[in-house]
């Protein structure tokens, strides 16, 4: 093993981080704004997989595919947000569930309704579809680094939404006393919307971004869905802060550990043994990781005690 | 009697009447279908325990079905091959005999309900739920990846297992054997709710300091209940093995979690009969609905959304009302 | 969950007098959720063979196993107990096929297999009354080995996912493949990124590549192939090349190799009937497993014509002669009633605006498979 092979796994890992990052921001900030645990987020990141690739067949620009994504997946959570999800604030956890298991269901089968049974196609843009060469002579894929530098972006401008703006002040205040920004004038019904969109535009900007480079189907979203929940379990749900770090975490232990893992054992066991039992642990491990940090901080690594 | 029991006591006459008739009118299918009705039911009560009196949404339930699935299908394929399981330190055998089958699964099952429990009720609320899931998808991409017991393949038993008396083989007493212990469990439960640990469970899910201050461990509570309801399911889950003659990682998927609580929450949560109702409308569903539709999951999200929405009691609540105040 | 279509075509009275029982067939394939694809193709290649043949001693009833095998056993109950049907057919999936074919078959019914050959069906679990008409699950990888042996490569990463049909691929490359192997990988189940795994290809010194990623996982190792720069020669089975999923992967797929029993520009009045006609009637051009469900119902047709399938032995004989025209050409049934044919080595081209496949080499001439030896029958 290299170093620069090492290296090039370390920014395959950061990348899937920042990914992750994208499609757990909009679900901790729900869950920390509304308390709403939404199963249905993945459907959103797979229709904003299937409206860019949609969009790119029909135009064939990937600038209006990313753009047809933001706002399909946006327009659909405030949809889904105005008709069914308000309904669901005051109730408890299972229902929560449980409407938004249902939303699945319709989701992804509606889905397949309309494109039908057949993967779509999406592509990288033209300009970015080959490798560059970095510092150091690693050939890493373009694509791949903008998705790091956007995902940076993004995660540095939801900071600066939070902290910085007006918008960012009612979302803090509403995750601290509901009632009181209520009855301080706030529109809260309107700013849950918002709030809503927020998240499922993100999560469908990731769904296309993620798309070009696989493959754009019926179901990609629950996956996702289940590591976006364990990365904010370990960050802590509702933090934006522990939703970036846990998913570089996840992000570097999974692809490290499907790295590493099958070296390791191959110490130890003969090759095709060491394959199987390495690859077998390295699909659980992040699982293992999220259980540890709950043992020690039950409450995620930047969640409100 | 109130309307609630009526409820109760014509759910069971239906869930064993239509057998009896399909057995009269020679429709074996039917009698499956029944049978997992049945099973699923099963399923149902052990994860409505830990979820309507405990306030525990666990979103991992399917481990301990699938658990219970490959207790049946591990020990199974070893009697069926004639291998012993272990030699050393002492042998173990294979068996294909339902009660010794059942002992295991509901054993194995308790244990993983131990450990689960013991780290995941540290946690409570959402947390509970998304660690359920995450403990969950860990079997679950155990079971694809270990190659020793078929992986994704899963396993496949030529012959159903035996009951001392019984012909399995012949769905309809197949069914009776379900039935009966589906009844038993019912009881079982009815007895658990009513006792001084359901009251107190009950108390945990309702008011947390009330029950400390009482001096009991809500903790402790909880995971008592966690264990015998990962235990109920995992008998169900060597049932549902048994019934199909196989087991596959699909037992342990985040999916069939989500399905067993769709049963509840179709009959109504915290309901002793709302899972033996729900898995009847459930299995009703997918069977007159898959005939409309290829698209049949949109209608069975509607319906779902529906009932969540509007009618929350599900079907028990909506023909005998408010449950009675008892707790 | 019933999809059901009965299909009792139009009466061709003549015959009538010498009436022969008709044939029930159980249809259980997947029609929803994410492989729909594969057993809708499996479904109307079966379906545009009913049609042509215009038989009136034959009944379809067709039902979606959602991928599920609990799902599929439920289906096959049903079929064997209340539908009373003399043939199964329609599994796409070999977990699925595990679950239902052994029970199926020791219950006296005849089982054809469109698409799944695991290896314990045509090995020590074989049975007379189980026909595979599409491959045993090695065979596809086992060309590619002799395929890249061929090709002169010499040292090859290999990747699959880890569970039992990827051990299978790999096992069957390896069993051919006559070079060194530059790195072995299992990838998780349904994993979309291989980002980690490209690197490894990349710092492994390998000079070729072969993958077994069916489905989705495909189309996003080969996106993402194409984009690492890593420019080593890939070989894969059709699996990840059929004409359903070839336009979703677009121009990442372009000049790969890869190994099939069948393509449409095999040169043979059958095949170019069924393509001409497939594409006729459903608009899109025939995948391979569209071709396997067509060669699965003329085998049936065949059976039919010569044999009462009350008469099991004498079905069974009908069947085991394979006497139809296979859209492949030559086609045959081995000891241990699965295919001997020849598989081909094809390339994936542009056709226009679609991308398609040409076959440019035969790997392996008539091919049967590795454990028919341990079916004693």
């Amino acid at each position: 093993m290299t170093t620069l092979l090492f290296i090039e796994q370390l920014l395959n890992g950061l990348q899937f981080g920042v990914m992750l990052f994208l499609m757990s921001a909009g679900l901790t900030l729900v869950f920390g704004v509304m308390g709403l645990i939404n199963l249905a987020h993945g459907s959103l990141y797979m229709i904003g997989a299937f409206a860019a690739a949609a969009v790119a067949a029909a135009t064939g620009s990937f600038l209006l595919a990313l753009m047809a994504s933001l706002a399909a997946a946006s327009l659909a959570g405030a949809l889904i947000e105005l008709t069914i999800i308000r309904r669901l604030y005051d109730r408890d956890h299972l229902d929560q569930v449980l409407a938004t298991f249902a939303l699945i269901l319709i989701f992804s089968e509606g889905t397949r309704w309309l494109f039908g049974s057949f993967p779509l196609f999406l592509d990288v843009p033209a300009a970015l579809s080959g490798p560059v060469t970095l510092p150091g002579g690693i050939q890493y894929p373009a694509y791949r680094l903008t998705i790091i530098l956007v995902g940076l972006a993004v995660a540095v401008g939801m900071f600066a939404l939070i902290n910085r703006t007006r918008v960012g002040i009612r979302i803090r205040a509403g995750e601290a006393d509901r009632e009181m920004i209520a009855a301080l004038g706030v529109d809260i019904a309107k700013l849950y919307t918002f709030v809503f969109a927020l998240g499922a535009a993100l999560a469908g900007f990731a769904g296309a971004l993620v798309g070009a480079i696989q493959s754009v189907q019926v179901g990609m979203g629950e996956p996702v869905l289940i590591l976006a929940f364990v990365v904010i379990v370990i960050g802590g749900i509702g933090s934006i802060k522990g939703a970036f770090v846990g998913a570089l975490l996840v992000g570097l232990t999974d692809t490290l550990g499907r790295f590493l893992l099958p070296q390791m054992f191959g110490l130890i066991l003969e090759p095709s043994a060491a394959v199987s039992v390495g690859s077998a642990l390295a699909s659980m491990l992040i699982y293992i990781l999220m259980a540890v940090v709950l043992i020690f901080r039950p409450r995620g690594l930047y969640g409100v005690a | 009697m109130t309307r609630e029991s009526w409820t109760n006591f014509a759910a069971l006459a239906v869930l064993a009447g239509v057998p009896l008739w399909a057995y009269v009118a020679d429709e074996p299918f039917i009698i499956t279908l029944a049978t997992r009705a049945a099973i699923f039911a099963l399923a149902g009560v052990g994860l409505n325990l830990a979820l309507g009196l405990g306030g525990l949404v666990s979103l991992g339930h399917a481990a301990f079905f699938g658990i219970g699935g490959y207790a049946m299908g591990i020990l199974a394929s070893h009697a069926q091959a004639y291998a012993p399981m272990a030699e050393w330190p002492f042998l173990i055998e294979g068996t294909k005999s339902m009660p010794v089958i059942w002992l295991v699964a509901v054993i194995a099952s308790a244990l993983a309900a131990l450990a689960i429990g013991a780290l995941s009720l540290r946690t409570s609320g959402v947390y509970f739920i998304m660690i359920t899931l995450a403990f969950g998808q860990m079997i679950y991409y155990f079971a694809i990846s270990w190659p020793a017991y078929g992986g994704e393949d899963g396993l496949s038993i030529y012959v159903r297992n035996g009951f001392p008396g019984l012909n399995t083989l012949d769905p309809i007493q197949f069914f009776g054997l379900c039935f009966v212990i589906l009844c038993g469990v019912l009881v079982l439960m009815r007895a658990v709710q009513n006792s001084a640990f359901g009251l107190a469970l009950s108390a945990a899910r309702q008011n947390e300091t009330r029950v400390l201050s009482v001096g009991m461990m809500p903790y402790r509570l909880r995971l008592v209940a966690f264990v015998i309801s990962g235990a109920i399911t995992g008998l169900a889950g060597a049932l549902f093995a048994d019934l199909n003659r196989f087991v596959s990682p699909t037992m342990l998927s985040w999916q069939m979690s989500g399905e067993i609580m769709i049963f509840i929450i179709i009959g109504g949560v915290g309901r002793l009969f709302g899972p033996v109702i729900g898995a009847m409308v459930f299995i009703l569903l997918e069977h007159t609905l898959g005939g409309l539709s290829e698209f049949w999951h949109v209608y069975l999200g509607a319906l779902l959304l529906g009932i969540v929405l509007f009618a929350k009691g599900g079907v028990i609540g909506a023909i005998a009302g408010r449950e009675k105040a008892h707790d | 969950m019933f999809l059901r279509t009965a299909v009792l075509a139009a009466s061709t009275a003549l015959l009538g007098a010498m009436a022969q029982a008709d044939v029930k067939v159980g249809m259980i394939t997947t029609l929803s959720g994410g492989g729909a694809g594969l057993g809708i193709d499996v479904r109307d290649g079966f379906m545009l063979a009913v049609k042509q043949a215009g038989r009136d001693d034959l009944e379809v009833v067709i039902e979606d196993d959602q991928r599920k095998p609990d799902v599929a056993v439920q289906l096959a109950d049903k079929m064997i107990q209340s539908e009373k049907v003399d043939v199964l057919t329609g599994i796409i999936w070999s977990n699925l096929a595990m679950a239902v074919v052994p029970a199926a078959t020791a219950q006296g019914k005849f089982y054809l297999s469109p698409n799944a050959g695991p290896s314990p069906l045509a090995g020590k679990g074989c049975h007379p009354n189980y026909f595979n008409v599409a491959w045993q699950n090695d065979n596809l990888h086992e060309a590619a080995g002799a395929y890249a042996n061929d090709a002169g490569l010499k040292n090859s990463f290999i990747l699959a996912p880890n569970y039992p049909a990827g051990k299978d691929a790999l096992t069957g490359y390896k069993r051919l493949f006559g070079g060194e192997l530059a790195g072995e990988l299992y990838t998780k189940l349904g994993q979309t990124d291989y980002a980690a795994e490209i690197a490894q290809i990349r710092a492994s010194g390998a000079d070729s590549v072969y993958f077994f990623l069916p489905g989705g996982m495909g189309i996003s190792f080969l996106k993402q192939y194409a984009a690492s720069g890593v420019d080593l020669p890939l070989v894969g089975p059709a699996f990840s090349f059929d004409q359903g999923i070839l336009q979703a992967v677009g121009d990442a797929a372009m000049g790969v190799k890869n190994t099939s029993q069948w393509n449409k520009d095999i040169d043979n009045a059958a095949n170019a009937a069924f393509v001409e006609t497939f594409q006729a009637e459903y608009g899109r051009l025939p995948s391979l497993y569209a071709s396997q469900g067509f060669d699965t119902a003329n085998l049936l047709f065949s059976a039919m014509d010569k044999a009462d399938v009350a008469d099991a032995d004498a079905f069974r004989a009908a069947l085991k002669a394979a006497e139809f025209d296979s859209v492949r050409g030559d086609f045959a049934f081995g000891d241990n009633h699965h295919p001997i044919q020849d598989i081909y080595v094809r390339e994936v081209i542009k056709e226009g605006d679609l991308f398609t496949n040409k076959i440019i080499a035969t790997g392996l001439s008539d091919h049967a498979d590795a454990y028919a030896a341990e079916c004693k029958m």
